[in-house]
């Protein structure tokens, strides 16, 4: 836009790992010309261009929506996951508050289960094998009764709702200083309590969830609130005590 | 050109009202225990592939699921804000799968095809069914019952939704049932796997060829039948509402490998966008259609009028929605939105520094309802507003502008979603079966569940059944040349270490599609997109420069087999516009318009659906029609006045 055409200089300090088995490093890069109302991923989009035309390999990250609603972007800025103060997805964090010659961090989420492919982009397939294990409601497509045979009060269908904004980008686990995954796995276990059709399945979902992201390596919940500070759907950590409730029943009264 | 060929749809006989059910008894079945010794191959994971896979899972095929996003959570889908679509008639408001018929059919501008339409109709009360057992946490109403709202083209409440991000929560149904049906061993599921090849034999799609986003190895994937469910095409403009990632590459080789390519002319330019900002930007983020339900959308009556929105009086606002269009007001379909804020704008009536936006205003729905109930039901909107462009809708009007955001066209298929290539199935986006020249909103999410959970299982069973096993291995020839082909693509591709990057090429093309094949089109601007875009092919395949390497994760190297499809396919919708000399839906001809500016339809020339068929290397494609029949809904001019 015309009266911003100056632009900022934002000098970046970005993690480049060839491979996930060889050992990574910082890199220093300056993109020019920031405008206040690019996005973060605008100005790597920039960086690649530069990069590309020099020859030089460009630096991989993962997005896709660049609305904040996929899930797929997620970068350690400033060493915070999705960036400091932000409330949102990498993807939506915009240019404003940078200043003209800061020199950022760009790093990928770290994490045990969640290792580094390639720069920035990370394998989060762990979340789906527990996704696998029961964050679901068995219900074959034909079999359904009418939508409105079985009222629910909009309180529940509200704090499902809030509980089912989760886009699984895994800021949480990023954010947590034990690595834990409670707040994405709370997340489902108390969407689908709340719901009268998650019913019949419940012990059985909140044993075998619980136990995956245990499997997988992740870390216990200390109750540090990390990950509900950098949550860019603000699910709240009241859900990790409604999974740890879930999950004593199941293991008092059986899993099913 | 030749037309020889004329398309059966393969329409079942009977009323209307009977044909899908006709179809269930004359098709043939595939007993329980023989299903598992099919293999179907489903590529993408949204509403449309994603629930094709987990039904056919749940049928107890052996299902081969891949996508090009690191897990199926995350397919494009989960972007659609506003809502979904059903003939319930919960709100006791004259609804029924006739009206929703009938509003489609109509909103298509009568350029779809009534059997299909109908069954869409049909299908979507089942759909909310479904949704809701699988826990799909809908907006409701204090007593317990399902919430609607209105959306565009129609005049009944008829879309369910869950707050804003209605798409994000129906995926997460269909991703919660394929993880079932993973754990339960009937699904495979393959992420970051892109498809870049159909492998054709005997006549048959039998399997596709794939790249591994991580290795770069190319993969050989066989299956007895290959559903395609993998999104439109609207990045071909560049900036779209689409995710970046979102490509025409499988549709588009599949096209060359023989399956016809319908109506690719009709694009959605959604009207509600934010507007674009400068030439670095990566996309465009859509406003919801919903939020005209309570949105007055207005621009200055004074060309040039460059006062605040504030200081400008109610007198001398033009609610041009509201003055042209009085029954439908603000909720007219997205094309003629669309269409008019063109007007206004070209008429120097637009706002904001580009002259490129209108106002979208919530200050009277405020001032009726509260600042609560508003923040209730868009909040998440307009939060997102104020993080792009720094401005508080509840006290300053939004900007809008239209954006390219869905495909109405796609690969042609017959009444069971069949290509032209027997075993190569196509549903949702990727098809172009349902919404004829315009698409109404809160449709795409009915269409892709429709598809996927119902019509997708139904008839590739009965193909199943009645083609048998393909006897292809991924060891044969058939499937060796392809990848061979698929090789020789990417390495030439590297090869050229040109001076321009993928991206700017790309940025070229939507400038050449935006400008000429945009929302007003006319024969001098399309016969120069044809010219200019044959040019960009041609230089793109000298003097791109793609970097790193093969084997490797190479998201510039995605990009470039993305482009250089793109490159192909922006010219055959140029062609297609320009072969169809009337004004249609979101095919706006500026020669074919009535003195108020409406679009004006050619019925006795153009009732029939353009299928084009590959040629060869840089050849235009061959036109086929398949003949338009309407015998239930009596083709008129489409008012909304």
């Amino acid at each position: 836009m015309a009266e911003t055409t100056s632009g900022k200089s934002i000098h970046l300090r970005i993690w480049r790992q060839k491979r996930g088995e060889q050992k990574g490093r910082f890199e220093n890069y300056t993109v020019k010309n920031v405008l206040d109302e690019m996005s973060f991923l605008e100005v790597l989009d920039l960086l690649n261009e530069d990069l590309a035309r020099q020859g030089q390999e460009p630096v991989e990250f993962d997005s896709d929506c660049r609305e904040g609603i996929c899930g797929t972007c997620g970068l350690v800025i400033k060493g915070v996951a999705h960036g400091p103060g932000s409330g949102c997805t990498t993807c939506e964090i915009r240019m404003r508050p940078f200043r003209d010659g800061e020199t950022v961090t760009v790093e990928p989420f770290r994490a045990g289960p969640f290792p580094v492919i390639k720069d920035l982009v990370v394998d989060r397939t762990p979340f789906d094998r527990i996704q696998q294990a029961g964050g679901f409601v068995a219900a074959n497509v034909g079999s359904a009764p009418d939508g409105n045979a079985v009222p629910i009060p909009k309180e529940d269908a509200d704090k499902a709702m809030d509980a089912a904004s989760c886009i699984g980008c895994g800021a949480c686990v990023a954010a947590c200083p034990n690595g834990s995954a409670s707040l994405f796995v709370s997340a489902k276990i108390a969407q689908l309590a709340r719901l009268p059709q998650g019913e019949p399945e419940r012990k059985r979902r909140a044993w075998a969830m619980v136990n995956q992201m245990d499997a997988e390596g992740f870390g216990d919940c200390s109750n540090h609130g990390e990950c509900e500070a950098v949550c860019p759907k603000a699910i709240s950590i009241e859900n990790i005590a409604v999974m740890r409730r879930e999950y004593l029943k199941a293991f008092i009264g059986g899993s099913d | 050109m030749s037309t020889t060929k004329v398309l059966d749809a393969r329409i079942p006989g009977g009323p209307l009202a009977a044909k899908w059910d006709r179809h269930a008894m004359d098709n043939p079945l595939v007993a329980p225990a023989n299903r598992r010794k099919f293999t179907v191959i489903v590529v993408g994971t949204g509403l449309a592939g994603g629930g094709a896979a987990a039904t056919l899972g749940e049928l107890g095929f052996n299902v081969l699921n891949v996508c090009i996003q690191d897990t199926p959570r995350r397919a494009h889908s989960v972007a659609a804000q506003g809502g979904i679509n059903a003939a319930k008639n919960y709100q006791n408001d004259g609804d029924s799968i006739e009206r929703l018929f009938y509003d489609t059919i109509k909103g298509g501008d009568y350029r779809s095809r009534e059997a299909n339409v109908y069954r869409l109709a049909q299908l979507s009360t089942a759909i909310i069914d479904q949704c809701v057992a699988m826990g799909v946490p809908f907006a409701r109403e204090y007593g317990g019952t399902l919430a609607n709202r209105s959306f565009g083209g129609v005049q009944v409440s008829r879309t369910f939704y869950a707050r804003g991000q209605t798409g994000q929560q129906l995926l997460l149904g269909v991703y919660s049932a394929l993880s079932r049906q993973v754990k339960a061993g009937t699904v495979t599921m393959i992420p970051r796997q892109e498809m870049l090849d159909l492998v054709v034999d005997g006549g048959r799609a039998v399997g596709i060829v794939c790249r591994d986003l991580v290795t770069g190895e190319l993969k050989r994937y066989a299956g007895d039948a290959v559903v395609l469910a993998t999104g439109g095409y609207s990045p071909v403009y560049f900036l779209s509402t689409n995710a970046v990632n979102c490509n025409t590459t499988a549709i588009w080789r599949s096209f060359r490998r023989g399956a016809f390519f319908a109506n690719p002319c009709y694009t959605q330019i959604h009207p509600t966008a934010i507007p674009q900002a400068g030439d670095y930007q990566s996309k465009l983020t859509l406003m919801s259609e919903s939020l005209r339900n309570d949105g007055r959308v207005w621009v200055p009556k004074q060309p040039g009028d460059k006062r605040r929105p504030s200081d400008i009086p109610e007198s001398e606002r033009d609610y041009y929605l509201e003055r042209r269009y009085p029954a439908f007001g603000n909720l007219v379909p997205r094309d003629i939105a669309a269409r008019a804020a063109k007007v206004e704008c070209d008429a120097g009536k637009g706002v904001g520094n580009t002259g490129f936006a209108v106002y979208l205003d919530f200050a009277d729905a405020i001032k009726r309802l509260g600042r609560d109930v508003v923040a209730d039901r868009y909040g998440n909107l307009f939060d997102m507003y104020e993080e792009i462009t720094a401005d508080d809708p509840y006290h300053t009007p939004m900007r809008i502008y239209p954006a390219p955001h869905y495909t109405m066209g796609g690969l042609w298929v017959d009444y069971n979603l069949m290509s032209t290539i027997p075993g190569l199935f196509v549903a949702g986006e990727a098809n172009f079966s349902d919404h004829g020249a315009n698409r109404l909103g809160a449709s795409a999410l009915m269409q892709g569940l429709a598809d996927g959970y119902f019509v997708v299982p139904r008839v590739v069973a009965s193909y199943l059944a009645g083609a048998g096993k393909a006897k292809t291995k991924t060891e044969s020839d058939a499937f060796a040349a392809v990848e061979r082909d698929v090789q020789t693509r990417y390495e030439r591709l590297l090869a050229i270490r040109g001076g321009k990057t993928v991206r700017e090429y790309w940025w070229d093309l939507g400038r050449v599609m935006w400008d000429k094949v945009g929302m007003a089109r006319s024969r001098p601007n399309l016969e120069e997109a044809i010219t200019r875009i044959r040019a960009l092919r041609e230089e793109y395949w000298q003097n791109v420069r793609v970097p790193g390497g093969a084997r490797d994760l190479n998201k510039h190297l995605e990009m470039a087999g993305r482009v250089a499809d793109f490159l192909e396919l922006g010219e055959l919708i140029a062609r297609d516009a320009l072969m169809r000399e009337e004004s249609c839906g979101g095919h706006f001809r500026e020669e074919h318009q009535t003195p108020e500016g409406e679009a004006r339809r050619d019925d006795e020339n153009f009732a029939f659906v353009s299928a084009w068929e590959y040629a060869g290397e840089n050849q235009p494609a061959a036109m086929h029609k398949e003949r338009l029949v309407f015998e239930n809904v009596e083709l008129k001019t489409r008012s909304y006045k």
